[in-house]
């Protein structure tokens, strides 16, 4: 008997054109951060000109800010703080919320129970006054920021996870896998997870906008990312009175984190149907 | 007969050529009628009858001018009293729908408002389209409730939805549908959700008002059997077109085209083998005592919902007990405390002469191996995320250690034990047909190696000729393989046609065991007779010759 390859899966996802635009500002923004290193014209910190809020020219493409550095190269090297701490935070949260979702629908019971009563503690804090606190515990610098995201976003990826995941958990497939057997890390693990990766995903991107919006809301606090480093919170806040001056020292990050988050949330909008219809 | 002498008058509705197109997700376009013409003349009933996908509903829908969601009508004329229902603005066909065309739903439960009384809902449709004023409706839906042989017409409507059992809320949306005097009434597979006993006191409210009032309707149903007994003409349909057409008489007494013969032998049960032509050997399966429920357990030792009541029973080796009973009757839960999802509160289950430990979890690796449960709809007991040859494969490698090459060739065995090609295990679950699935679902439960399949309403969700072929192939394992089936379902053919022995249950207990071939034996339990003589056969004076005891069917029919 001739065993046969299994032939390739097409992807038969039609995607909208909006979302092709979206998925490339984020990819954009993506090698940005990445690439950092390569692109910046100056070192992040040092006063390159004379001139304070100066306009965008050969020199300075997008401009120098209060102290006369230069913006372009603040830009790029604060896109690597802004994503890259959201990035992580965002992962770790994922890692944690992920994970108990799935063993609170896979053992349900007390265990559930218990779980989910604890973890809705963290829910009933507000966001930011939990990252002040943490902040203002530990000090401000980029592990404690990723801690405090940790700690801020794994309690909605878990629910998450959990709700779609009890969904799932009552479908007779997963029945006929316990009827055979098998182990509650195998029911999470290839019965259910399959099944809502594409939902969680989705949800993940959201989140993503939301802890960029919080960490820029702390740098503007001034507790995000110290001097001389920025990231575009705090790059707005340090800028803030040229805004009268009409310079783009202000206007420049702050159109940078706008057209992150429109591009994440539109994205996820027009997410190729198939998903959609898990998701609803 | 009264049927025949109504008179039939001239053409109230005439479809040409109609098609209707969907387009998919991906843009693709599929063709779900392609081309149907047919008349409908004053005074009949027109049944629609045909597998699912066939595009009955489609066909029933666009003669209220409406497509689903997704579908357009993309050619052909609906003439409704020589008036093209196609050309119709939106407005004009709100005027239409439940005045001149009205609609009986498939499930009346979901297309009634829970939080408003039954009354109001009925009288609705008249009020809406300013036929009658609010206290001339009521009297007129008091009527209706009347000649529908609803229980206490008078006040039946003050109640609401939940308030009614599921027979009575189908006859509340046939007086709903009926309110306004429409001049054709189109119903949607009206009785398929309700028990066989149910639906017979459903079928004759629906057979008599139809008589009184000389209703011109179209009928749609999967069941010959049913449309036999309420339609005047037949119109078969498979893959968007019509097959055959003609009087109910002849399509079901000599049906020309090979399709309508195929559903036809299809629905003849096939004689059961006279009792004891197989020898009993031993007992597989034994239960004894078995209670078993939901909720917390009482201090008597019972939980708190009893769905299993005391049932004991008996499967011999290479034999088929089947269990039949109406819906909640507790034969689903019978099965899955065998399987041991659901512990037993109390009481012993025996497979091969060794105690079963109540949970799953409790259970060793073996035992679980001999007994495997298949479930009814395989759309939700297939992993969409899995491939078939994984889904197979999965309990090759858990039970028996197979990997790679071996569980792969093993695979193709499998598909081909359940009569599917090899190159079918690349597939998703979503791209295999119900029956399809429904074979996969088998063929994963074949892979363990068992002893006992354990299997609940298998064939309920498939089409008539799917169905039947499904049963030949477990009567053809049962022969290679010495399979021992617990076939749980509430089609007494189906039980008839396959197994040796027959359980009835009822509100949670045995009622009686008795060989297949018995069943119409004197002997029997009155709610097993009750149970027999409710399922239509394709003789279409069936319903008005059958008699049954009002005191018995008052006892055990929910209607």
């Amino acid at each position: 008997m001739t065993v046969s390859a299994a032939p390739r899966r097409k992807l038969r996802f039609h995607i909208r054109p909006i979302a092709a635009i979206c998925l490339a500002v984020v990819l954009f923004w993506a090698a940005i951060a990445l690439f950092a290193p390569l692109l910046v014209h100056y070192p992040v910190g040092d006063m390159v000109s004379y001139d304070y809020f100066g306009p965008m020219s050969k020199e300075y493409w997008l401009g120098t800010d209060y102290l006369g550095r230069d913006i372009y190269s603040r830009l790029i090297v604060g896109a690597r703080y802004t994503i890259g701490i959201a990035f992580v935070g965002l992962i770790l949260a994922a890692l944690i919320g992920i994970t108990l979702g799935l063993f609170a629908a896979a053992f349900g019971g007390l265990f559930d129970t218990i779980l989910s009563r604890a973890i809705d503690t963290f829910v009933g804090i507000p966001n930011l006054l939990l990252a002040l606190v943490i902040v203002a515990g530990g000090g401000s610098s980029i592990p404690i920021l990723v801690f405090a995201i940790t700690i801020i976003f794994f309690p909605g990826c878990y629910r998450f996870t959990r709700s779609m995941a009890i969904n799932v958990n009552a479908l007779d497939f997963i029945a006929a896998a316990r009827a055979r057997g098998e182990g509650h890390f195998y029911v999470m693990i290839h019965e259910i997870l399959p099944n809502i990766v594409g939902p969680i995903m989705a949800d993940l991107g959201l989140r993503f906008v939301h802890i960029i919006l919080l960490l820029s809301g702390l740098s503007f606090l001034g507790l995000g990312v110290q001097p001389p480093f920025a990231d575009w919170g705090a790059m707005v806040r340090e800028n803030m009175i040229g805004i009268s001056y009409g310079s783009p020292a202000v206007v420049v990050p702050s159109l940078a984190l706008a057209s992150l988050a429109l591009a994440i949330n539109l994205l996820i909008d027009n997410l190729p149907q198939r998903i959609r219809d898990q998701l609803e | 007969m009264t049927i025949h002498s109504k008179t039939v008058g001239e053409t109230l509705v005439k479809v040409e050529d109609l098609k209707v197109t969907a387009t998919t997700d991906s843009g693709r376009k599929i063709e779900i009628l392609k081309g149907v013409s047919f008349d409908v003349r004053r005074g009949e009933v027109l049944a629609l009858i045909g597998e699912s996908g066939s595009g009955k509903t489609t066909i029933a829908l666009s003669l209220l001018a409406y497509a689903r969601s997704g579908c357009h009508f993309s050619g052909g004329r609906v003439l409704l009293n020589g008036k093209d229902l196609m050309t119709l603005s939106e407005k004009e066909r709100q005027k239409l729908r439940g005045n001149t065309v009205s609609y009986v739903p498939q499930s009346a439960a979901a297309s009634f408002n829970p939080s408003k009384k039954i009354m109001d809902q009925v009288v609705e449709v008249a009020e809406i389209h300013g036929i009658l004023d609010k206290a001339a409706a009521r009297q007129k839906a008091i009527g209706l409730f009347r000649s529908l042989s609803l229980p206490s017409p008078d006040t039946i409507g003050d109640r609401y939805p939940h308030q009614v059992s599921g027979g009575q809320l189908q006859r509340l949306a046939a007086a709903m549908a009926l309110i306004g005097d429409p001049e054709l009434v189109v119903f949607d597979e009206p009785t398929t959700a309700l028990d066989v006993t149910t639906q017979i006191e459903v079928l004759k409210a629906f057979k008599s008002a139809i008589l009184d009032r000389g209703m011109t309707g179209v009928y749609v149903s999967h069941d010959l059997a049913v449309v036999a007994q309420i339609s005047d003409r037949i119109i078969v349909l498979k893959d968007g077109e019509v097959q055959e057409a003609g009087e109910t008489e002849q399509i079901v007494g000599a049906p020309a085209h090979p399709y309508t013969q195929a559903l036809i032998s299809a629905f003849e049960p096939v004689e059961a083998e006279p009792a004891g032509s197989r020898p009993a050997s031993s007992a597989v399966l034994e239960m004894r005592d078995v209670v078993a429920g939901y909720g917390n357990v009482k201090s008597d030792g019972k939980p708190h919902i009893v769905a299993v009541d005391g049932v004991s029973l008996t499967l011999q080796r290479g034999h088929s007990l089947g269990v039949i009973g109406e819906s909640g009757c507790g034969k689903s839960t019978l099965l899955r405390v065998a399987a041991g999802l659901l512990p037993a509160a109390s009481g012993d289950c025996v497979l091969d002469g060794r105690p079963l430990r109540p949970q799953v979890d409790a259970r060793g690796k073996d035992e679980l191996r001999k007994m495997q449960i298949v479930f009814q709809l395989a759309d939700t007991a297939l992993n969409p995320a899995q491939t078939v040859g994984n889904i197979i494969g999965r309990p090759l490698t858990f039970y028996h250690g197979m990997k790679g090459e071996a569980r792969d060739s093993r695979v193709i065995e499998l598909l081909d034990m359940v009569r599917m090609p090899a190159q079918f295990r690349h597939r998703l679950p979503r791209e295999l047909s119900g029956g399809q699935r429904q074979r996969v679902n088998l063929a994963r439960a074949l892979a363990a190696k068992p002893d006992v399949l354990l299997c609940d309403e298998i064939t309920s969700a498939l089409d008539t000729v799917v169905a039947a072929k499904v049963l030949e192939l477990l009567k053809e394992l049962q022969r290679e393989l010495q399979l021992s089936y617990l076939f749980v379902s509430h089609d007494i053919h189906t039980v008839q046609s396959l197994c040796d022995e027959v359980m009835v249950m009822f509100g949670g207990r045995k009622l009686e065991t008795f060989a297949a071939a018995d069943l119409h034996a004197e002997a029997r339990h009155p709610y097993t007779k009750l149970l027999a003589s409710s399922l239509p056969t394709l003789d279409p004076t069936w319903l008005d010759n059958l008699k049954q005891d009002p005191e018995l069917v008052r006892k055990f029919a929910h209607a």
